[in-house]
């Protein structure tokens, strides 16, 4: 029903603000799938995620503005790039634990949003990338349908969510997935049965990174457009907020958060001025009220009463 | 040096200016019961930390079955199959009993991340033999009723167990045991001796820590006795007992009488 319902999107909905507002949920859901992975199982807070959607979403509007290549390819290249990313900031960044761990991702995103603002000969600096295309369908011989409207990108989006779900499902229900947890609930204990911590954390990284990066290049197509501010600190945030509300740690968390978390701003904008005093309120009361998150709180209560 | 034999030689480890442990050698052959006794800040936890790669030793050898693992990192030494426990409660605290041991389990599955994504039949078969694995774990120390209840629910005692669990679960062929009995009462101190007899039957070597005199003199070959980060005596335990260095490190002074 459900899913029927989902992939029935653009025949339903026809108002195309709502079919946007849901793309973007779309994104937001692989992007806080992915942050989980790492937030959530491994425990590790990463404050650079933006670093990697960015990353992604540079990577295929320069590989199409430079160099003439398709979404196809650069969906990806983009995953590839990011996972690259990620293994270098991995590499570095579990030398360290704890706030200092922290510190590392926040410097590692600000270092590549001024990368991306300085580079003016790759990348434009503030100008950003202009008329990146939409992806395109070859059928036969016949000329490429590009896509038009919302209602292709959506189900693009729509696959690209379910895949990130399954990629996180099929990881954590595995022995790699234990091992997260293992280092998660006690690194020491961990080791002493032989989770190689390093490792396993870095593969956390890459494999979060890489959805990150195909989440950018499938923004940047849509938008068509990338500029610095891909990178920002308030987006990282946002995922933040989505895993954590969501209820981190759990499959269908991120995906609650990510749907709700992108409904209320649009939601607030009728209390105009207190959009952002509303939005913070909502937060103190959700960690009050539901302190592991939306989903974990539903799960209980639904056990509770039967 | 065959087998699962545990060498220790020369090996120092230095904090700053303390000096935790200052040249201590001994060997824990295959098959036995060793315990290693002290007081408080004997350097006995030290030694285990040093052995097993928590902490680098300042200086001396370290080698399992014939190969030096000093300076190894901890995961490293438990693929070597020396697996250790801690003297603090130390448990996946918000999973389940069963998952705790199934995290123990790491070293028997070799599914990698590629197969794990194309949930590969091979995956699959592996997960069932690991879940089965872990079953038997559980019967063995005795918490297969525990298996979906969180670890930290668990009452005291059977925490304990669920550590051993998780530790066995690692298929080791040396476990080191830190303070395995410590906080329990007397019943329950009686089937953890029981327990570790039976995990050496199994052919696992047992090196511990304790300080319940009882239970290390009912169940080592040899013991071990620390002192100041000095090994001061070893040999049986009707000998230890005997030895005045030993009588001395434990009531000060030229007291008399068995450490008890």
């Amino acid at each position: 029903m459900l899913a029927a319902a989902l992939v029935g999107v653009p025949v339903w909905l026809t108002n195309q603000y709502l079919v946007h507002l849901l793309i973007l949920a779309g994104l937001f859901t692989i992007l806080a799938v992915s942050l989980n992975l790492l937030l959530g199982y491994t425990g590790q807070l990463s404050l650079g995620h933006a670093a990697f959607f960015g990353i992604g979403a540079y990577t295929s509007a320069l590989l199409d503005v430079h160099l003439g290549l398709s979404f196809w390819v650069g969906l990806p290249a983009a995953a590839v790039a990011a996972g690259l990313s990620g293994l270098l900031i991995g590499r570095l960044a579990f030398k360290l634990r704890g706030a200092y761990f922290v510190l590392v991702t926040i410097s590692f995103a600000e270092v590549v949003r001024l990368v991306s603002l300085n580079w003016m000969e790759l990348t434009q600096g503030p100008l950003g990338l202009p008329g990146i295309r939409p992806p395109s369908i070859r059928l036969g011989t016949m000329a490429s349908i590009p896509f038009h409207g919302k209602g292709a990108y959506y189900w693009l989006v729509l696959a690209l969510a379910a895949l990130s779900y399954g990629i996180a499902s099929r990881v954590v229900r595995s022995r790699i997935g234990r091992a997260f947890v293992a280092l998660r609930e006690n690194e020491a204990l961990a080791e002493s049965v032989g989770v190689d911590a390093f490792r396993t954390l870095v593969l956390a990284t890459v494999l979060a990174a890489a959805m990150a990066g195909a989440a950018g290049s499938c923004y940047a197509h849509y938008v068509s457009f990338v500029g610095p501010e891909v990178f920002l600190f308030s987006y990282t945030i946002t995922m933040v907020i989505m895993v954590i509300a969501g209820g981190k740690g759990t499959l269908l968390g991120p995906v609650a958060g990510a749907v709700i978390f992108t409904a209320v701003p649009e939601v607030l904008r009728e209390a105009q001025q207190f959009q952002m005093t509303v939005y913070g309120a909502i937060l103190i009361l959700l960690v009050i009220f539901m302190p592991r998150g939306i989903v974990p709180y539903l799960k209980e209560r639904r056990a509770g009463a039967p | 040096m065959t087998g699962s034999t545990l060498e220790v030689s020369a090996l120092d480890v230095r904090f700053g200016g303390v000096q935790a442990l200052a040249g201590v050698s001994f060997g824990v052959p295959e098959g036995a019961v060793v315990s290693l006794i002290g007081p408080n800040g004997a350097g006995k936890t030290t030694a285990f930390n040093a052995i097993t790669g928590y902490l680098a030793p300042t200086a001396g050898t370290v080698t399992f079955a014939g190969e030096p693992i000093a300076g190894l990192r901890p995961h490293q030494v438990a693929r070597r199959g020396l697996v250790r426990t801690f003297q603090k409660t130390s448990l996946f605290a918000q999973v389940t009993v069963g998952e705790n041991v199934l995290m123990g389990l790491h070293l028997r599955g070799a599914s990698r991340l590629g197969a794990i994504l194309l949930d590969l039949r091979r995956v699959r078969a592996e997960e069932a033999r690991l879940r089965e694995a872990a079953e038997e774990v559980m019967a063995f120390v005795g918490i297969a009723h525990r298996r979906e209840e969180l670890a930290a629910s668990l009452p005291y005692g059977e925490q304990r167990l669920l550590e051993l669990a998780i530790a066995l679960a690692a298929r080791p062929r040396m476990l080191l045991l830190d303070e395995p009995a410590s906080g329990m009462n007397p019943a329950e101190k009686e089937s953890t001796m029981r327990l570790i007899g039976r995990i050496r039957d199994q052919g696992i070597t047992v090196f511990l820590v304790e300080h319940d005199m009882r239970l290390v003199m009912g169940i080592s070959d040899r013991v071990l006795v620390l002192n100041h980060g000095q090994l001061i005596a070893q040999g049986s335990p009707a000998e230890v007992r005997r030895d005045p260095a030993v009588i001395q490190a434990y009531l000060g002074g030229e007291g008399a009488g068995a450490p008890a």
